[in-house]
Order: structure tokens, then C-alpha cells, then sequence
């Protein structure tokens, strides 16, 4: 983010300890090997049934939705989730002190008030691991958990969850959304093609109208839009002479289920002056607070997958702890109204909520020019907070170092926490998924494809 | 030049008639069926000549499915050939030039002679390849951001000068040197499995079409042989790095790796591991001759003072080699016609026959005959009746498709589609990177076609399936529609305030003209032809009825009060909107 950044970040190598093999776990093997995968005959995706063979898991399949809270350019975990006020100003900076929470034995960092009266509701991964310092190759792996660097450019968890829930989720709006931009790291929908792109809102939740990209214009009418669609019809000379042809058939069922989302009920989903004034202030008159709620109304919708790609980012190699001060109260807000608000609709038990960056940031400060007090890439462990669809709440999982600098005990690895969340949703994590070219393509790498394990998160999986 | 069809033998006589049967039968329907108009716009009358062997050999084959060829007309030629050639629309002038040119039988030709030759057709080709050769600086390829640029830069200069194709792949096939200075030697980095069967993989689905991760393991090592001496290694310069030949292997060594890249150390384990693919050890290696088996199962010496690279590609770019020649011809044809004559046209296999031999055999003797000239090539495709069919749907079957009964609808190539847009309302879109740092900005004149780096950011090219440049696959550009992209063609505001503010189209809105003028005007931008008569009484019905008030003092005329038609603003722009949605705009046809 600072134009100042000197170059050497990207020096770090990519993907160094993933080309390591290295035993996995029995418990996730089981999960891995159990079922033969599903297949799509004609690599259809949406529209066309899956068949879903029922995964052979261990635990009960609740999650019907995920929100997937995105703390891109890795956001610092001792500052946050992961304080250690014993580790001194070298480490702990500006934010000296834990607060603690609503559940015994777990305490949060200061900027974190409403999250602290919420610990009952989610679980705090304190050993998340990968050792991967480079934003894009630790952004595939912690949304792939596939290693960079592999023939075939692997689909995001948000595609593979939308893929397998599509068969189920008839809802008008897209199956996979992302509020408000993209991120833009890798191609989210990988080889599946862009009927599993994220659907990318735009616009500004927190602004008067939230003006959905593609679905809430300005300027342009309901009676104008209709008169358009049907000037259209009349203009398309080409389409009515060809309207034999495969393609433009193709196109105009796409074009007909734009204009469902156009002009039918799914727009209403994105309406947040439907919501009251005072539940809109609890999530927080700003673009993060206002992002939670209209994920929450797309929950409601029966959208499979939802992502809220943090306004801003948390790149915060310089300016650190001032972006801390601004960033973290509203995170704090947002997330915590969230958790509380799917809790009093019922809405927690089949939601799953995860939340963190492709990886946290290095605890000990550097406080030489150009930083002057800054924290930069660092993936050796970072914090990942899960809650809901059946994730345990009050739950504490592994723990760093006293500096926060290491794995003390209980690694969790990119492909442990996706495949919780897979196991959540149903998805088997061996099953094959459709490739353009048939190639041999499995929702988690095997275990011989050399992947890194702690196993799956069972002892928060309710 | 093509041979023309001196002596016709007694089948091809019999096709010809049947041929002109067709034409006459389907100008006949067209002259008494009320349908016609429609139909009119996009066929000519013409029957389509049998320009030379390519014609005679796709028009047997419709023959004997009983799918008399018929022209495309002038109008969709002229915008047909602009966007496959160059990838830009003409402008309303050049269509008015075109159509009006009495020259009906040398037009075409002279047409596709005058595009071949635009700065626009370099940037277009250099475009293509960039998807083929992995041009790209970040994720998952790497090749970082001043490599993309020389690369590129590599890849259209040989587009713009029509470098022999034969020359084009040695040079990508042998380069070594700095990946900021020498171009092509990116294309071994432009990799994401740098072993060497991830090279000779590479290698082999870019210059022999084939998809060698299929191949039976053994060919796959020996292929892999060539290519275990690539070697890699850093420079004092950021992210600079040489690709050279090593045969000592000493950028295995540890530590002795290129920055951000594990992949040089990957190479050592990959041959301790595989003792088929490892070379002699570094200790016998540089004073011992040894054989190696290429992809054809013949054997060749490697000599110790060569490079095992020069050594493949003295085989692969062989004049009589068809496992080169063949897949670039029908690379080339695909291009032109939408589809392979062995399709997919990367999926060369023993089990995967070609629809049409003899096509694909002529088309590789015709480059082989003209030196690799693409060119060459890309002229005589342009030129047959064969490519200038009509897009109507001849027969919907597989074998009507397989034959190239007509010309295949594609919708615009991301890149294409918004230069188009662009270019007719007179705006720009932003185009960046975020990483690395510090953030790269594209020129604001700079058309997306001739961007050179896969990764610059554009939520637009990405929601319209520009290739993601990972595996340099021919698929991996996708023009299926999807709902998402119909939202933001019809509604996004991206698009609503270029036709709302873009000073081009305003010029052509606000020129004052009779409003007859002014819709013409839109159909000869937006759609590269003139209106037909139902269009134009259409667009006239486009306003709002508003009462004619009287002259100040004057008396009210008896009766109801008098209605005109006024066309406000939004009626224009309505009209716009609906070109810029018409099928017609969005496909190639």
C-alpha cells in the first residue's frame, strides 16, 4: 500500500515448505480416501444436477451458507486475536494490554471490545500455518489450499462451495458473491469456468442507495428499463434471424435471468433500507459494518457463498498502528453484530463465518526507516477466527510461541480449516471436481500430493 | 499462390452444381419469402466461388451432407474481417468506403491485404500468442513485471515483421540470456513446473499441439531429456534472471537459487528422483556423447559441446516434421473458423483423427511451400469462400459444425469487446496492477488488446473470460455467456456512463442531423451496416408525444390539441443501449 514499500518483500520464495512431503494426519486421510469423488459427465455446472454423493464424514453436515470475511494483505494477529502483552513494546507495540472476554481463559486484544462480549460464538485458530510470505501465493493457498505452483489453477473454497451447493440453491442472485470489489489476487473460479466467478457487488453498502453493480442502476427507471428490455427484442435483427443458433440461445437464457435479478424480488436482498435504523447503527455506519449486514441478507436469500473483501485491505508494512486504530474498531463492530444477529434469527447454526488474511504479520515490530513501526508479510502463524454451521464457540485451537512467532502446539494448515469447512458443508474433499480438459482435479490435494496436515478441526466441530 | 482448380474432376463438377442449386433455391426463398429482409442483411446472393483447394475440399465434404455453402454480404464481411484480423471494429467511414467500393470482385481481397498490414493486427496477434506463450508477470507463472514487458515486446515485433514460424519457436525453443533483455528466453520461465517434464510438457501443447501430461510415461521422460539442462539463476538485479544452458547442473546447486523461486532446487529433486529423466552425472556428463529418443521414437546423439535444446528444436521445426507443421495450420484455421480441424486444436492424439485430412495436410504443405510465412497463410484462410460463408446456422449438427458449414458465432474477446465500446463512445477504462508495489498504470490510450501483461487488473476482461494466462491452453479464453456478465452489459454503471457521457457518441447524438441520419449513423458505428427500412420505422416511433402549443396570442385551431413526436436524450441513448446489447454487436458473424 505505501508507495514507499522497497521491493524486497516479493524476494520471499513462494511456496518453499509445500513441495515437502509430509505425513498427514488418520483423521483427515480417512476424510480424504473415504468415497470415490463425484463426476460431471458434460463439465456442466450450474443448472445441471450434481450428483452429490453423501461424503462419507464424520461429522453432521450443517452449513448451507458461508461468509467468508477477507482480511486481505494479511491482517497482524498479536495485535488482534492473539495478544501477548508478557512479549513487551518490541512485540506488542502500541497495544500493550488483552481484554477478557465472556468465556474463561480467552482473552482478545484491546481494539476488540465487541468481539470480547462474543467469544461464546466463534473459535480463535492461534496455530494457522503455511510459511508462505507472498500475497498471491498465500492468498491461493489459504483459499485453495492447493500448493502455487501446480499445473492446473485451482478454484477458490468459495467456487467449490457454490459448485456443490448449486444443485440445491435456486435463488435468483449468483451463488458466490463478493462485497463490494474483488480482490483480484488469483482467478477465484479457477478451471470451473466463469459461471463460478464471484459476482462482484460494487457500489458502497453504506451509501444512501447501495447501488448493486449490474442491478440497482441510477438513472434508469423500472417503466424505462422494461421499455428498453423490449426495444431490445425489437432491435435484435440479427438474434431473431439466427434465433436457431446454439450460442445465441445460450446467451439469451443468460440475458432472461439477468433481467429475473434486474427486475424480479432479488434486488429487494440488497436493499438495506429495509433493515432498522437502529440494527444498521449495531453493525456500524461505515462500508465494513454495512458489508455484514447486506451478507446476512444474502444469507437469507439462500447464498451459498459469500465474501466480504475488507475495505482497504491490512497490508500495513508502514502506518501500522494507526491504520490498527482506525481499522480494527470497525471490524470489531461489524463482526460482532454479525455473530450476535445470525445468532437471534437462528441463522448461526447453518452459517458459517471465517475470518482471517492469507497470513498474519511479523509480531516482533520494525521500527527502522522505511517501516518506522511497522509489521510485514509473515506466515508462519497467523490467527483464524471460525464460528458457526457447526464450529463450537468459546473455543480456543492451538497456541504460538510466547512471542507469537511460531507454532507451539496444534498446527492448522490451509487445507485442515478448508476441510472443516468442507466436512460443515457436506462436500466430500476427495471428490473429483468437473475439469474443462478431464484432468485429474480433487476438491483437497491428497495426502501424496505432499499437502501439509494437522488434521481436521474436530475438536471444534460440533 | 493456391492453386485454382484448372481441370474439375466429374465429383467436383457434380458439387458445383449442386452448389449453385442451393444458391439459386435459397435467393429464390429469399426473393418471396416475407422473412426475407432479415436474411438479406447477412447473405449475399453471390454463389460463393470455389476460390481455390481449400474450397474444394470443405465444399465436398458439405456436399455430401447435403449443406449448399452460401456468402456472407459485404456488410458482414467488412466487420467481420476487422475484427478477426485486427480486433477492432471498422469506423462508420471505412463501412461507407467499403460498401460503396464498385470493385465487387477484388474488394474482399484487397480488404484483408489492407488489415494485415494495420499496427492493429500486430497488437491483436501479439495478444493471442500472450495467452499461448503465458505472458504474465504475476501469479502463477511469475515472470514479473519487466519480463512481461521484454517478452511481449519479443512476441510483437515478430508478429509485426511475420517472422517464419519455423524461426519464431527455435528462438523461443533455444534463447538463453537475461529474462529483461532477451524476450524469448521468458518463455521458459513463463512455466509453473520448471522440471523438465513440466518443460517438455510446456513445450510440447505450445509447438506440437499435443497435451503431453496424457502420454504414456516413458515418451514423456525421454522428451524431458532435452530440456534437464535449462538452468537458472539470479543476478544482482531485482528479479532479474538468466535462463542458460547448464549442463554441469550448477544452478541445482544449493542456495544457488533464482529469487522468489524455489523451482531451480525443485529441478535437482525432481532428478534425484527420477533416474529415467536425470542426465549423466555432472561428472561424466561434458566429454560423453549419448543418445536421447524424441517424440517420434527415433534416436539422436547429444552431442556433449550442444545444447540438448538446439538438438530438439533441429527436429521439431523440420520442414517435413508434420508434428510441427500440422498443429499450426490447424491453430491458424481454427482461429479464422472457430473451431480445429482437429478439435481441440491443442488435443493433437492418435485417438482424436482430423475431420478433413486433406485440408489439414494442404494447409501445413502450403505453409511448409511458403517458408512458414503465417501470413501467407492467414491470406489464403481469409480468402476462401470457406471463411467468408454466412454465419446462419447451417444445420445445428456436430457433423455440420465439423465440416464448416458455416461461419461459427463467437461473442467478442474481452479485450475486443471493451476497445470497441471504448472506441465508439470516446472513452477509456483504468487499467492497473496492485502488485508488486509500487502499482502499475496502463496509459489511458492504450486499447486492451495491446496490453501486454496478463495480470494487469480489469474486473471487466476477467467477467468476459480474457485467458488467465495459467496454462496456455486454447480453452482458457472462455466466451461462454453467463448472467453476470448480461448485468453489467445491460445495467452496470461502467457501461451506462460511457453511453451517457463518452464525447463520441454524444458527437454523433448531437450532430443535429434529421433523426433518419442520426440512426443510420448508430448502425454503420455500432453494427458496421446500414439500417433496413424495419429499423429505421422502428427507431422513428422512438419518443415522446408533447403537445404543439400555439404561438403566443395566437388562437388554439379547433379540435383536439396537435402531437408531435419529440426524440429526447434518453430516446437516443435508449437506442444506443439497444445496439450496444444486440447480438449483433456482441457476436462475431
Amino acid at each position: 500500500m505505501n508507495p514507499l514499500t522497497p521491493p524486497a518483500f516479493s524476494q520471499v520464495p513462494l511456496g518453499m515448505s509445500l513441495s515437502l512431503p509430509m505425513t498427514r494426519r488418520d483423521a483427515l486421510r480417512v476424510g480424504l480416501f473415504s468415497t470415490a469423488g463425484m463426476l460431471f459427465a458434460d463439465g456442466s455446472v450450474m443448472g445441471a444436477p450434481a450428483p452429490v454423493a453423501p461424503a462419507a464424514s464424520p461429522v453432521k453436515a450443517r452449513a448451507r451458507s458461508v461468509i467468508q470475511i477477507f482480511l486481505w494483505g494479511g491482517m497482524s494477529h498479536i495485535d488482534t486475536w492473539d495478544p501477548k502483552p508478557e512479549a513487551g513494546y518490541d512485540y506488542m507495540g502500541e497495544f500493550a494490554k488483552a481484554i477478557p472476554t465472556n468465556v474463561d481463559g480467552i482473552r482478545v486484544g484491546e481494539l476488540f471490545p465487541n468481539l470480547a462480549k462474543q467469544a461464546d460464538k466463534y473459535a480463535l485458530i492461534r496455530s494457522m500455518t503455511h510459511r508462505n510470505n507472498g500475497h498471491e501465493t498465500a492468498a491461493y493457498l489459504m483459499q485453495t489450499a492447493h500448493a502455487p505452483g501446480e499445473r492446473l489453477a485451482y478454484p477458490s473454497v468459495g467456487a467449490v462451495f457454490s459448485l456443490f451447493k448449486s444443485p440445491t440453491y435456486k435463488g435468483m442472485i449468483p451463488p458466490y458473491v463478493v462485497l463490494t470489489q474483488p480482490q483480484g489476487r488469483f482467478s477465484e473460479e479457477g478451471f470451473l469456468g466463469p459461471k463460478l466467478k464471484p459476482f462482484a457487488t460494487g457500489g458502497d453498502p453504506n451509501a444512501p442507495r447501495f447501488e448493486v453493480e449490474g442491478v440497482v442502476s441510477r438513472g434508469v427507471t423500472d417503466a424505462r428499463q422494461k421499455a428498453r428490455r423490449e426495444l431490445l427484442q425489437k432491435m435484435d435483427t440479427m438474434g431473431a434471424a439466427m434465433a436457431a443458433s446454439p450460442q445465441l440461445r445460450a446467451s439469451e437464457e443468460a440475458k432472461r435471468q439477468a433481467y429475473d435479478l434486474i427486475l424480479g424480488e432479488g434486488r429487494e436482498y440488497f436493499d438495506l433500507s429495509k433493515e432498522k435504523p437502529a440494527l444498521r447503527d449495531r453493525y456500524g455506519r461505515h462500508t465494513f459494518g454495512q458489508d455484514c449486514l447486506a451478507a446476512r441478507r444474502l444469507v437469507e436469500a439462500g447464498v451459498p457463498y459469500i465474501v466480504i473483501n475488507y475495505p482497504g485491505g491490512w497490508d500495513t508494512h508502514s502506518n501500522h498502528f494507526a491504520t490498527m486504530r482506525r481499522q480494527c474498531p470497525q471490524l470489531d463492530q461489524g463482526l460482532a453484530a454479525l455473530l450476535q444477529d445470525l445468532q437471534e434469527r437462528g441463522l448461526l447454526e447453518t452459517t458459517i463465518v471465517w475470518c482471517c488474511g492469507e497470513f498474519g504479520r511479523g509480531p516482533k515490530v520494525d521500527w527502522q526507516p522505511p517501516w518506522n513501526g511497522g509489521r510485514n508479510h509473515y506466515g508462519n502463524v497467523f490467527t483464524a477466527l471460525v464460528a458457526g454451521g457447526g464450529f463450537k464457540g468459546g473455543q480456543i485451537v492451538g497456541e504460538s510461541d510466547k512471542r507469537a512467532e511460531e507454532v507451539k502446539n496444534r498446527p492448522v494448515y490451509p487445507v485442515d480449516l478448508l476441510g472443516s469447512i468442507y466436512a460443515l458443508g457436506g462436500i466430500d474433499a476427495s471428490a473429483k471436481l468437473p475439469h474443462p480438459m478431464g484432468a485429474e482435479a480433487h476438491v483437497l490435494p491428497a495426502a501424496s500430493e505432499g499437502a501439509k496436515s494437522g488434521g481436521l478441526l474436530k475438536e471444534i466441530m460440533a | 499462390m493456391a492453386p485454382t482448380c484448372g481441370i474439375l474432376p466429374d465429383r467436383a463438377l457434380a458439387l458445383v452444381r449442386m452448389v449453385l442449386a442451393g444458391i439459386l433455391l435459397a435467393a429464390a426463398v429469399g426473393w418471396s419469402s416475407a422473412a426475407a429482409p432479415a436474411t438479406a442483411v447477412f447473405e449475399s446472393p453471390a454463389a460463393p466461388p470455389v476460390a481455390g483447394r481449400i474450397d474444394e475440399l470443405v465444399f465436398a465434404q458439405l456436399a455430401r451432407l447435403n449443406l449448399p455453402p452460401v456468402l456472407c454480404s459485404d456488410a458482414v464481411f467488412v466487420r467481420r474481417a476487422f475484427l478477426d484480423i485486427t480486433g477492432t471494429l471498422p469506423t462508420a467511414a471505412e463501412v461507407r468506403a467499403f460498401l460503396a467500393d464498385p470493385d465487387t470482385a477484388n474488394k474482399r481481397r484487397r480488404l484483408i491485404d489492407t488489415l494485415l498490414e494495420r499496427p492493429e493486427y500486430a497488437d491483436y496477434w501479439a495478444m493471442k500468442w500472450g495467452d499461448l506463450l503465458r505472458i504474465k508477470a504475476e501469479f502463477p507463472v511469475n515472470l514479473w513485471p519487466n519480463a512481461a514487458q521484454a517478452y511481449h515486446r519479443w512476441v510483437r515485433a515478430a508478429v509485426a515483421s511475420n517472422l517464419p514460424y519455423d524461426r519464431f519457436a527455435r528462438e523461443l525453443l533455444t534463447a538463453s540470456g537475461s529474462n529483461f533483455r532477451v524476450g524469448p528466453a521468458n518463455f521458459y520461465r513463463a512455466i509453473q513446473n520448471r522440471t523438465p517434464e513440466g518443460i517438455a510438457v510446456a513445450v510440447a501443447l505450445t509447438f506440437m499441439g499435443a497435451r503431453a501430461e496424457n502420454w504414456p510415461a516413458e515418451r514423456r521422460a525421454d522428451m524431458a531429456v532435452f530440456f534437464s539442462q535449462v538452468g537458472y539463476k539470479p543476478t544482482s538485479e531485482w528479479k532479474e534472471e538468466h535462463v542458460f544452458w547448464d549442463p554441469l547442473g550448477t544452478s541445482a546447486a544449493t542456495g544457488n537459487t533464482a529469487p522468489g523461486r524455489p523451482a531451480v532446487a525443485t529441478i535437482a529433486e525432481t532428478l534425484a528422483k527420477a533416474p529415467a529423466v536425470a542426465p549423466v552425472p555432472p561428472s561424466t556428463a561434458p566429454d560423453k556423447p549419448r543418445n536421447a529418443r524424441l517424440p517420434d521414437g527415433t534416436t539422436v546423439v547429444l552431442p556433449p559441446d550442444r545444447d540438448p535444446r538446439e538438438v530438439f528444436a533441429d527436429w521439431l521445426v523440420d520442414a517435413k516434421n508434420p508434428s510441427f507443421t500440422h498443429p499450426i495450420a490447424n491453430r491458424v484455421w481454427s482461429w479464422f473458423l472457430g473451431r480445429g480441424i482437429v478439435q481441440e486444436p491443442d488435443d493433437f492424439r492418435a485417438d482424436n483423427p482430423p475431420a478433413n485430412p486433406a485440408l489439414l495436410a494442404y494447409l501445413a504443405d502450403e505453409l511448409v511451400s511458403h517458408r512458414f510465412d503465417l501470413k501467407h497463410l492467414f491470406r489464403l484462410i481469409l480468402n476462401s469462400s470457406t471463411y467468408q460463408m454466412t454465419a446462419m446456422p447451417r444445420g445445428t449438427t456436430p457433423e455440420a459444425a465439423a465440416a464448416f458449414a458455416s461461419y461459427p458465432l463467437r461473442r467478442l474477446d474481452a479485450e475486443v469487446l471493451i476497445d470497441a465500446i471504448n472506441r465508439i463512445t470516446g472513452t477509456t477504462d483504468l487499467y492497473t496492477s496492485p502488485i508488486p508495489e509500487p502499482y502499475t498504470y496502463i496509459p489511458a490510450d492504450m486499447p486492451a488488446v495491446a496490453i501486454a501483461d496478463g495480470s494487469i487488473t480489469s474486473p471487466f476482461l476477467a467477467l468476459f473470460g480474457r485467458s488467465a494466462r495459467a496454462t496456455g491452453m486454447e480453452n482458457e479464453r472462455d466466451h461462454k455467456p453467463v448472467p453476470a456478465q448480461w448485468l453489467h452489459l445491460l445495467n452496470s454503471s461502467h457501461i451506462q456512463r460511457k453511453l451517457e457521457q463518452g464525447p463520441k457518441l454524444k458527437a454523433v447524438l448531437d450532430s443535429g442531423k434529421a433523426p433518419a441520419a442520426v440512426v443510420e449513423e448508430l448502425y454503420l458505428t455500432f453494427l458496421s451496416r446500414f439500417p433496413t427500412e424495419a429499423e429505421q420505422k422502428e427507431a422513428a416511433t422512438l419518443g415522446q408525444l408533447q403537445t404543439v402549443r400555439p404561438a403566443k396570442g395566437a388562437k388554439a385551431p379547433p379540435g383536439p390539441p396537435k402531437t408531435v413526436l419529440v426524440k429526447r436524450r434518453e430516446d437516443w441513448l435508449d437506442l444506443a443501449w439497444a445496439l450496444l446489447n444486440s447480438s449483433e454487436f456482441l457476436f462475431r458473424h
